[in-house]
């Protein structure tokens, strides 16, 4: 025992603040059970709030800010070139977005009784954690949630410890606008960032290493953001890969694979997220990783190999998305607390806040093909829009999976500013298992682009 | 490897329990935690889920049997998958006595991350002419069914691949899900005749708390006796003809604990009188803020909240008598007993730590149990741990109701309908609400006095409602 150890004994220790972690706390201690967060930086938020989603749409928003002025210019109104002052951006992203969310979670923490701890947790047992914080500390729990989240990857195979070359979390910090920015990896991350430096001003370069942009994602639906995007940046490498980055004179060289040596003033590296599962003592517990991506396993109810241990989150593996780590965060508190939940979830939405925006849910094409499935396609181009056409976008599509049989809607894609707000409807159409019929039967405001997958379902009864 | 599965230790010296249904039959496969067989116990009707997942070789009992803890139940051809007790079952006396309950084997159940949507699920779908409104073969898509279903489906513990939609697009509805929960598994109504009249399947197959009150009680056979022998009965077949109808379980485990209260405990009972005129009229002013908040607001909340607080005062009240040891047990906890009338019998659920909760929350748990108890979901936990009852039969009229202690408990608390009466206050004759009240209580454990001022304090809660009311 050491001198002036704490032992707190606690129902449910949550491992992690992140969406995840903090809205299982939530749901805890909505159930009574007296409930502590550990977080590495001692906040609630995590990833999401303080390196992710919130500070990129930020970010992301102020891009289509700037490209819609630009467009103004077509219908005669000119704004003149954007001047921006990169430390305001900074401020009002951190002050005034992540500061004002992060102030609203700490309270709602306050308001539930949850309690937030600083540290690293490092779990001795299947009923103890060591919490290397400020003060070395013990908290002694009947279950413990691991939502440790995920952190980005390394560019495999290459070592280069360079302010210059950022990962997500780096980038969002703003440090510039850098003249000539190359990012490696045509995933969502890179897609979002690459946007944003561009819009901003830099010239961005993008490398891929498979043979298509957002790879796994319906061809359809990456099209019209291809083409925009070979417009915004300067270059886009596909099936190329970056094979070697070294500094010099203030620049970065990089090795393009087949495209020889280029020198860029800085690197984002977004080639994936790993998960955090490694360094928290699971190995003193029954938990599981899996040998692929060392990913905490769960059964349905959240519940990892060992009874005392739930994991949520993108520790738990793919889709690492906030809403599914939120969703099983809810899940688990539930779960252990005896009630009968599960994470049956039929969709789980994913949205590219690109422009235009790519969201999809439930099964695409390809994925209900291989299932085996009879399936109806429509595609409803949203060049037929009114809505599309009155604010100058007809570069949208909105698509809609269908199984033959049963006429149940099983996946639906959209490609289009506002995707992400419009897969909703399609996310609680595949998740009731709504038929097409009732999608075409309902009414859809005009002019919208929702009346888009009334439009799409229709046309499969037609 | 042949398995057996016994009867397992059900908890709280209870020894044996009813089969009220077999939900599986001989040769079918069962998943793990997927619902066996149907039992009542003198506390509750349970569903006891497979410990593991396996072929059932051999099914022992049959409905209407009562058989004793230890007794096999059902013989498994393969227990390869024995698996960790769920947690969700931790409500129903299975849980904790799965043969090897080890957490190794647990693997069969643990989805090999990435646990993605279904939409991943990696066996193929039924060929596409099959007819859309077949059950979902085991493998396949997710099962259409909106979340609400799922839970319901959870709840009850029906598995939703074995259950075939009558909803459009052969979506499993709500009344599937329930009609699935009263047949035995995997049996769902089938044959394409049923398939384009929904209405008529769900209706043939009535929802489970209908079905339990088919459910034919077992064979007759005597009740326990403490002591006294009853003198046999005349023959009454010589004065006309009757009939004979065995008794249920419940009503025999009524019977059995009635007499040893009776026959053990020097029953007293106390009479008094409540003027609810001013609770009745907060009651009144807060019906609908209360259902706003999802609470139907009762007399029967007040009462508990208000027996609670007088309980604090009167811990004697709170207790049991331990006659071979010469003491007197005083629970520093206060777990409130509420006679529940249901079709197949009187039922008294417990809502734990009421002296520690405002009436709002009382109203609300009481609601959700009274609920569980008619639906004959109620789990032993929700049955066991009483420290004290109340028995409100003010619904169903009557002056006053002398009630008989639940035994180990020592005190019970009667309540009849509440009537304006003509009352003199300060010389006038003025209207008010006045609620008959009856206290029983255990001699042996208080006298005449102490129940009086017990009663006159439970008594001047009701009457001063703002003490009782804190947070409405």
């Amino acid at each position: 025992m050491v001198m002036g150890e704490l032992v707190d004994e606690v129902d449910v220790a949550v491992v992690g603040g992140g969406p995840g972690g903090y809205s299982a706390a939530f749901r805890c201690a909505e159930l009574g059970l007296e409930t502590v967060v550990i977080d590495a930086d001692g906040r609630l938020g995590g990833a999401c709030l303080f390196e992710g989603c919130i500070p990129s749409k930020a970010l992301l928003h102020v891009a289509a800010v700037v490209s819609e002025a630009e467009r103004a210019r077509e219908w005669g109104v000119d704004f003149g070139e954007p001047r921006i002052s990169l430390d305001q951006l900074r401020k009002w992203k951190q002050e005034r977005v992540v500061g004002k969310l992060a102030r609203g979670l700490a309270s709602v923490a306050k308001g539930k009784g949850v309690t937030v701890i600083g540290g690293r947790a490092v779990f001795e047992d299947s009923t103890t954690l060591r919490i290397e914080g400020e003060s070395l500390q013990k908290v002694r729990f009947k279950h413990a949630i691991v939502a440790t989240g995920s952190a980005p990857a390394p560019l495999p195979g290459i070592e280069l410890r360079s302010d210059r070359v950022m990962d997500s979390t780096a980038a969002l910090e703003l440090p510039e606008i850098p003249e000539r920015l190359l990012v490696i990896g045509g995933g969502y991350i890179g897609l979002e960032l690459g946007t944003v430096y561009a819009t901003l001003g830099s010239r961005v370069t993008l490398v891929e290493m498979t043979e298509g942009l957002l790879p796994g994602v319906d061809r359809d639906l990456v099209q019209p953001l291809q083409r925009r995007v070979e417009k915004l940046f300067a270059a886009v490498h596909l099936g190329t890969k970056v094979t070697a980055l070294r500094e010099a004179g203030g620049h970065v060289e990089a090795t393009l694979e087949g495209q020889g040596a280029e020198t860029f003033d800085r690197v984002l590296v977004a080639v994936g997220r790993r998960a955090r599962s490694r360094g928290l003592g699971l190995e003193a517990t029954g938990a599981r990783l899996t040998e692929r991506g060392a990913f905490v396993q769960i059964d349905e109810r959240c519940r990892t190999h060992d009874p005392h241990l739930y994991a949520v989150g993108d520790v738990t593996g793919e889709p690492m998305l906030a809403h599914r780590a939120m969703r099983q965060g809810k899940v688990a508190a539930a779960a252990l607390a005896g009630q009968p939940a599960a994470f049956d979830n039929v969709a789980v939405p994913a949205v590219v806040f690109t422009d235009p925006e790519i969201a999809w849910c439930g099964l695409s094409e390809a994925q209900a093909k291989s299932q085996g499935m009879e399936t109806k396609v429509a595609k409803f181009q949203w060049a037929a829009s009114g809505r599309a056409a009155t604010i100058g976008r007809a570069d949208g599509l909105t698509k809609l999976v269908a199984d033959a049989a049963s006429g149940r809607v099983v996946g639906v894609g959209i490609v289009g500013p506002g995707a992400g707000e419009l897969i909703a409807e399609a996310t609680l159409a595949v998740e009731t298992a709504a038929l097409v019929e009732d999608l075409a039967a309902t009414i859809h405001a005009h002019p919208t682009l929702s009346e888009s997958l009334m439009e799409a379902a229709e046309s499969l009864l037609a | 490897m042949p398995r057996q599965f016994t009867l397992p230790d059900l908890g709280e010296g209870l020894t044996e329990a009813e089969i009220v249904a077999v939900l599986v039959h001989e040769g079918e496969v069962v998943r793990e935690d997927a619902p066996l067989l149907e039992v009542e116990t003198d506390k509750a009707q349970v569903e006891i889920p497979s410990p593991i997942g396996g072929r059932v070789e051999k099914i022992h009992v049959t409905p209407g049997q009562t058989v004793k803890v230890g007794a096999v139940l059902v013989t498994f051809a393969d227990g390869a998958t024995a698996s960790a007790p769920s947690r969700a079952a931790a409500a129903t006396p299975t849980a904790g006595v799965a043969p090897a309950a080890a957490p190794a084997a647990r693997s069969s159940r643990v989805a090999e991350a990435p646990t993605a949507p279904r939409a991943s699920a990696p066996a193929g779908r039924p060929a596409p002419a099959a007819p859309a409104r077949e059950a979902a073969p085991a493998g396949a898509g997710p099962v259409p069914a909106t979340p609400a279903t799922r839970r319901l489906a959870r709840e009850l513990g029906v598995d939703l691949r074995t259950v075939r939609g009558t909803g459009p697009g052969g979506r499993v509805l709500d009344t599937d899900v329930q009609a699935a929960a009263g047949a035995p598994a995997g049996a769902a109504p089938g044959g394409p005749a049923a398939a384009s009249a929904p209405a008529p399947t769900a209706a043939a197959r009535p929802p489970r708390p209908a079905t339990r009150e088919a459910a034919p009680p077992g064979p007759a056979k005597p009740l326990a006796t403490i002591g006294l022998e009853p003198p046999p009965l005349p023959r009454f077949e010589q004065w006309g003809a009757v009939e004979r109808v065995p008794l249920s379980h419940l009503r025999r485990t009524i019977a059995e604990r009635m007499t040893l209260s009776a026959t053990l405990i020097p029953h007293v009972t106390h009479f008094d009188r409540a003027d609810i005129t001013d609770l009745d009229a907060i009651i009144t002013r807060n019906l609908e803020r209360a259902r706003e908040r999802g609470v139907t607001l009762t007399l029967t909340a007040f009462l508990l909240r208000a027996a609670a607080l007088a309980l604090r005062a009167h811990p004697h009240f709170n207790a049991s008598l331990d006659p071979a040891a010469g003491e007197m047990i005083l629970k520093r906890y206060c777990h409130l007993g509420v006679a529940v009338a249901t079709p197949r019998g009187l039922i008294v659920p417990v809502l734990r730590d009421v002296d520690a909760k405002p009436v709002l929350e009382i109203g609300r748990e009481l609601g959700a149990l009274a609920q569980r108890v008619r639906e004959g979901r109620a789990t032993l936990e929700d049955l066991r741990g009483g420290t004290f009852t109340i028995t409100n039969i003010g619904a169903l009229g009557g002056t006053g109701a002398i009630p008989i202690i639940n035994y180990p408990e020592v005190a019970i608390l009667g309540v009849s309908r509440a009537r304006p009466q003509a009352v003199v206050r300060q010389g006038q004759i003025v209207p008010r609400l006045l609620l008959p009240l009856t206290l029983t209580f255990d001699h042996r454990v208080a006298d005449g006095a102490d129940g009086a001022r017990f009663a006159s304090e439970i008594v001047s809660l009701l009457e001063a409602p703002e003490r009782l009311v804190g947070d409405l």
